[in-house]
């Protein structure tokens, strides 16, 4: 970051700075440092004083199933979801980098369900997918019962991984696109002259040469299962959480038990292990993109 | 018109210590050439005149002015820098005339001044582009309006046209020299390229890691180096050099197994030295096989107006400069004969020029680059 | 380069075929179902043919969820969101690369560690500064004076309330980071030599050339700002604040009620349309701030 920064003073940066530092000292740090506060004292909601209990919190946190299935959930969701979303990117990604006439206009549609709200998705998808109407009723009608989100878990699971997909897959294909592109023309070129062929090139040449995007995109979109703004939206407009808690994400749990059971203390000790699952996450890409940097 | 004087100046970042000590005077409408390596700390000295770097220790003077604490815009410098740094989204025209636009000039005087520095340049139908659409050459041309425009006593030029192709680098360089003739403000020019240095200068300074190596006009600096570094990097191809004792019963220079003969002064003054003796590939004659002293042809170097042959002698290759009537291949023996008063003769320990006079005495004693100032 | 590969050729168009299938075929069901009557909206199997009752669903769907007011307050959310990104962001990056102080890597840790907490994991105590903005700041009275003051600023149900905590974020700073140090350090320094200081540099050099920077941060932060659901849900109790993606549930049929979808998918598509027109006719801008923001 070492640019060889040229004026000198103290004044002038600091006042330029700190309308943004301003906003995320009130609007970040001091809630962060809440939530810290919350998770280690048991604090009756809106109001009262706040009783330092220690480690009470995260024990009954742990002590409870329904948090337990959340991390499987989550994992599940965050699992699944960002492998289907490389896996489609990936592979547009390469049919769209052929150039073959026409990619120019798939191109730019495939970007376009990334424009589209984690909710209003959902809430689309819970037509398009429903069991009673749209694509699947006709399958039921012929296999009954072979698909029902609001009756299966399983099922709403998958409902919610697809809308997730849906959403993110025009983003990985973004960047896997972008990671092509760079790949340098004389590479692919001498790989013609060796005599590969497309698919042969596709996978000798191209995709390693896509790691590290593709190592980006894998720590960017477990985050974004985990805690990312539309992740608690999907859930909460396709399915609520449910049938029976199968649908209940970490944030939608954590949000559910602060606003709904006005359990302040249990949703922040949630909220710190998650911070830490985030803070890993961040920590490996950090290290990695200043390795990157290095490298260049 | 400015003169500039530089006393004991140092730089150093943390621990490292990139200039030691320079002192250096410049007088008003010189242009002054500063020559060396890259990292020989030129483009620093030239930045902390220009005040866009600290200086660590010591002062810089310009127009009698201790500059050292102001900004560069109360310095009176303008400076033309080697990627041009024009602004990219401003027409020609308010690139050349932004500094007055900051001064607060008028818009109708900047107009007349700007068309009227466009034209000493030869801009005056690009007023309206925007650098992306030129040439490298105009955009040259722009960052020296730009600094032309502010009429400043010191025009400072770090290393502008290295990012030229050659003809047009030749082309510019007479046009900067025309420049300063009609301008005669004082230039501080920073390069590395040797001919630069030798065409344009008044005074060339000659740096080598941090330390100034050898002051003077370009052809006293050619004809007399003060040093190792300074025979080395200057001339092209560069000095000949080889180690050498000086044998004074039998006026010769021993180098290995080869004894070169050398005037009666040089062995009389510096009787059993170690020395390294030095001399222009001009300078060294080609003989038939068996006279002067023996090499044996490497490769040979055409270059129109002349050839230039590398031959082993001893264990090192030498290069000498022939004429074209003179034939040889690779693997031909030769002779090679050395005018013991062109021989250059520096110390061996430090590399320093030793002075002899020769029985012809045409040199005057070398001015050491701390007497300079 | 020239290579006849007529199988692999077919194949990258059947790839792409089912790309556009499952990416965009999604829009055809939902126009599909949004131009539809409620009898055929529920039909099996489904038509995917268009009708011709789009603009009456839309109709009903803007009354019945009240869109008019939602509309115009994604509008305004988002439009406070990304001027506040782009103008803040702009200084701070400023700030922390042409500088040289000790300051500038403490203001780059600071904006950096927010990249680690998105909103949705300390949506819950930002609720409460919301609620009482001037929390940190009596207490700070109060531990340096001593003396307990009330006052006292809640920011529930106001547009500053809903973007404020929005802007507090890295995203915006770190993409003009990128470009800055994309200049040429000369370029400052000429300027400084023409005699402007930081000030006027940043108006008439770095501003200027930041303009496609700041385009294509507009376009990702409109589209951030209009698909915010979860901060508007929390922050917002009174109906006249209420955002777009909070309508939804508006527009979801009841249970027992009509399954009147063709009004729901209606309501939706309206949602949707103002970030599809903005990636759609701004994609340069917002494919080069989104890969260029992330890395």
């Amino acid at each position: 970051m070492d640019k060889r920064a040229v004026f000198r003073s103290w004044w002038l940066p600091t006042a330029f700075a700190l309308p943004q530092l301003a906003l995320i000292a009130l609007f970040f740090y001091w809630p962060a440092v809440a939530v810290v506060r919350w998770a280690f004292t048991l604090e009756p909601p809106f109001g009262g004083a706040a009783e330092f209990v220690g480690l009470a919190n995260f024990r009954d946190v742990f002590a409870d199933p329904l948090y337990w299935n959340s991390v499987v959930v989550s994992l599940t969701f965050a699992f699944a979801g960002t492998l289907s979303t490389i896996f489609i990117g990936l592979v547009l990604a390469l049919a769209v980098d052929r150039q073959l006439p026409g990619s120019g206009a798939v191109r730019f549609l495939y970007i376009l369900p990334y424009a589209i709200a984690g909710p209003a998705a959902g809430m689309a998808f819970r037509f398009i997918l429903s069991p009673e109407r749209g694509l699947m009723a006709s399958v039921n009608s012929a296999f009954p019962d072979f698909w029902n989100p609001a009756k299966y878990g399983s099922h709403a699971l998958i409902l919610v991984i697809v809308v997730f997909a849906w959403k993110w897959a025009g983003y990985t294909f973004i960047f896997l696109l972008a990671g092509l592109q760079s790949v340098p023309k004389s590479l692919t070129e001498a790989a013609a002259m060796d005599g590969s062929g497309p698919i042969r090139r596709a996978i000798d040449i191209q995709i390693p040469m896509l790691a590290p995007t593709l190592f980006f995109l894998l720590v960017t979109m477990m985050t974004e299962g985990f805690v990312g703004a539309d992740t608690y939206g999907i859930v909460a407009r396709t399915t609520d959480g449910g049938p029976n808690h199968s649908t209940e994400v970490m944030v939608y749990r954590i949000v559910e038990e602060a606003f709904r059971g006005l359990n302040y203390s249990g949703a922040s000790a949630q909220s710190i292990v998650l911070i830490g699952l985030i803070m890993i996450f961040t920590f490996i890409q950090f290290r990695f993109i200043e390795r990157r940097v290095h490298y260049k | 018109m400015a003169d500039i004087t530089i006393r004991a100046v140092r730089k150093s970042y943390g621990k490292t210590a990139t200039l030691h000590g320079i002192d250096l005077a410049f007088a008003s409408g010189e242009f002054v050439v500063i020559l060396g390596p890259s990292g020989c700390g030129k483009s620093t000295l030239l930045r902390m005149i220009a005040g866009l770097e600290d200086i660590t220790g010591g002062e810089i003077e310009i127009n009698g002015r201790v500059v050292n604490t102001l900004e560069p815009r109360e310095r009176g410098c303008a400076m033309v820098f080697q990627n041009y740094a024009l602004y990219p989204h401003m027409t020609v025209a308010d690139n050349i005339g932004y500094a007055l636009k900051v001064a607060g000039v008028p818009k109708a005087e900047r107009r007349t001044r700007i068309v009227e520095t466009a034209r000493i340049v030869g801009l005056g139908d690009y007023l309206e582009r925007r650098p992306a659409a030129l040439s490298g050459g105009q955009r040259q041309r722009v960052a020296m309006a730009r600094a032309i425009i502010r009429e400043p006593g010191v025009f400072l030029f770090d290393e502008p046209l290295s990012n030229l192709d050659a003809t047009l680098r030749v082309t510019m360089r007479a046009e900067i020299r025309k420049l300063h003739q009609r301008l005669s403000a004082t230039s501080v020019f920073v390069t590395h390229d040797q001919v630069e240095a030798m065409t344009l200068a008044d005074k060339l300074v000659v740096m080598n890691k941090g330390h100034v190596e050898q002051v003077g006009q370009p052809l006293d600096i050619y004809h007399r180096p003060a040093s190792t570094f300074v025979a080395s990097f200057i001339g092209a191809p560069p000095m000949n050099l080889m180690d050498a004792r000086i044998d004074a019963s039998a006026t010769l220079a021993r180098h290995e197994h080869l004894a070169i003969p050398i005037s009666s002064a040089m062995a009389a003054a510096l009787a059993g030295r170690d020395v390294t003796l030095g001399i222009r590939p001009e300078e060294c004659r080609v003989l038939p096989a068996g006279e002067g002293l023996p090499a044996r042809v490497d490769f040979v170097e055409e270059l129109g107006s002349g050839r230039i042959v590398h031959a082993a002698f001893g264990s090192r290759i030498f290069a000498a400069a022939i004429p074209l009537d003179i034939r040889v291949a690779p693997g031909d023996l030769i002779g090679l004969a050395l005018p013991p008063a062109q021989l250059h003769v520096f110390d061996r320990e430090t590399g320093r020029r030793l002075d002899v006079t020769h029985s012809a005495g045409r040199h005057e004693p070398v001015r050491q680059a701390a007497e300079a100032v | 380069m020239i290579q006849r590969t007529p199988y692999a050729d077919a194949f990258t168009y059947v790839l792409m075929a089912l790309g556009f299938l499952l990416l965009i075929g999604p829009f055809a069901v939902i126009v599909a179902g949004a131009s539809q009557t409620v009898q055929q909206v529920n039909a099996v199997p489904f038509n995917f043919l268009p009708q011709g009752q789009l603009l009456a669903n839309m109709a009903e769907a803007w009354q019945r969820a009240n869109l008019g007011t939602a509309m115009l307050n994604s509008f305004i959310m988002a439009s406070l969101v990304t001027f506040g990104k782009v103008a803040l962001s702009a200084m701070t990056a400023f700030s922390i690369v042409f500088f040289r102080t000790r300051f500038k890597h403490v203001f780059f840790w600071i904006v950096f560690i927010t990249l680690m907490l998105p909103l949705e994991v300390r949506v819950v105590p930002t609720y409460a500064v919301a609620a009482d903005l001037f929390e940190p700041i009596r207490l700070l009275i109060a531990w340096v004076t001593g003396i307990t003051v009330s006052l006292n600023w809640n920011l529930l149900n106001s547009y500053a309330g809903l973007s404020l905590p929005l802007v507090a974020t890295a995203t915006g700073t770190f993409l003009y980071r990128q470009f800055y140090l994309t200049l040429p350090d000369e370029l400052a320094e000429a300027a400084r030599m023409d005699g402007s200081g930081p000030i006027r540099f940043f108006f008439d050099v770095v501003l200027p050339l930041s303009r496609t920077t700041m385009l294509a941060l507009t376009t990702i932060m409109f589209v951030y700002g209009w698909n915010q659901y979860l901060w508007p849900l929390l922050m917002v109790t009174d109906p006249t604040y209420k955002t777009t993606m909070m309508s939804l549930v508006a527009l979801l049929p009841s249970e027992n009620g009509t399954p009147d979808w063709n009004v729901t998918l209606a309501g939706s598509l309206i949602i949707m349309l103002p970030p599809l027109l903005v990636v759609a006719v701004l994609q340069r801008w917002f494919v080069r701030g989104l890969v260029s923001s992330e890395k």
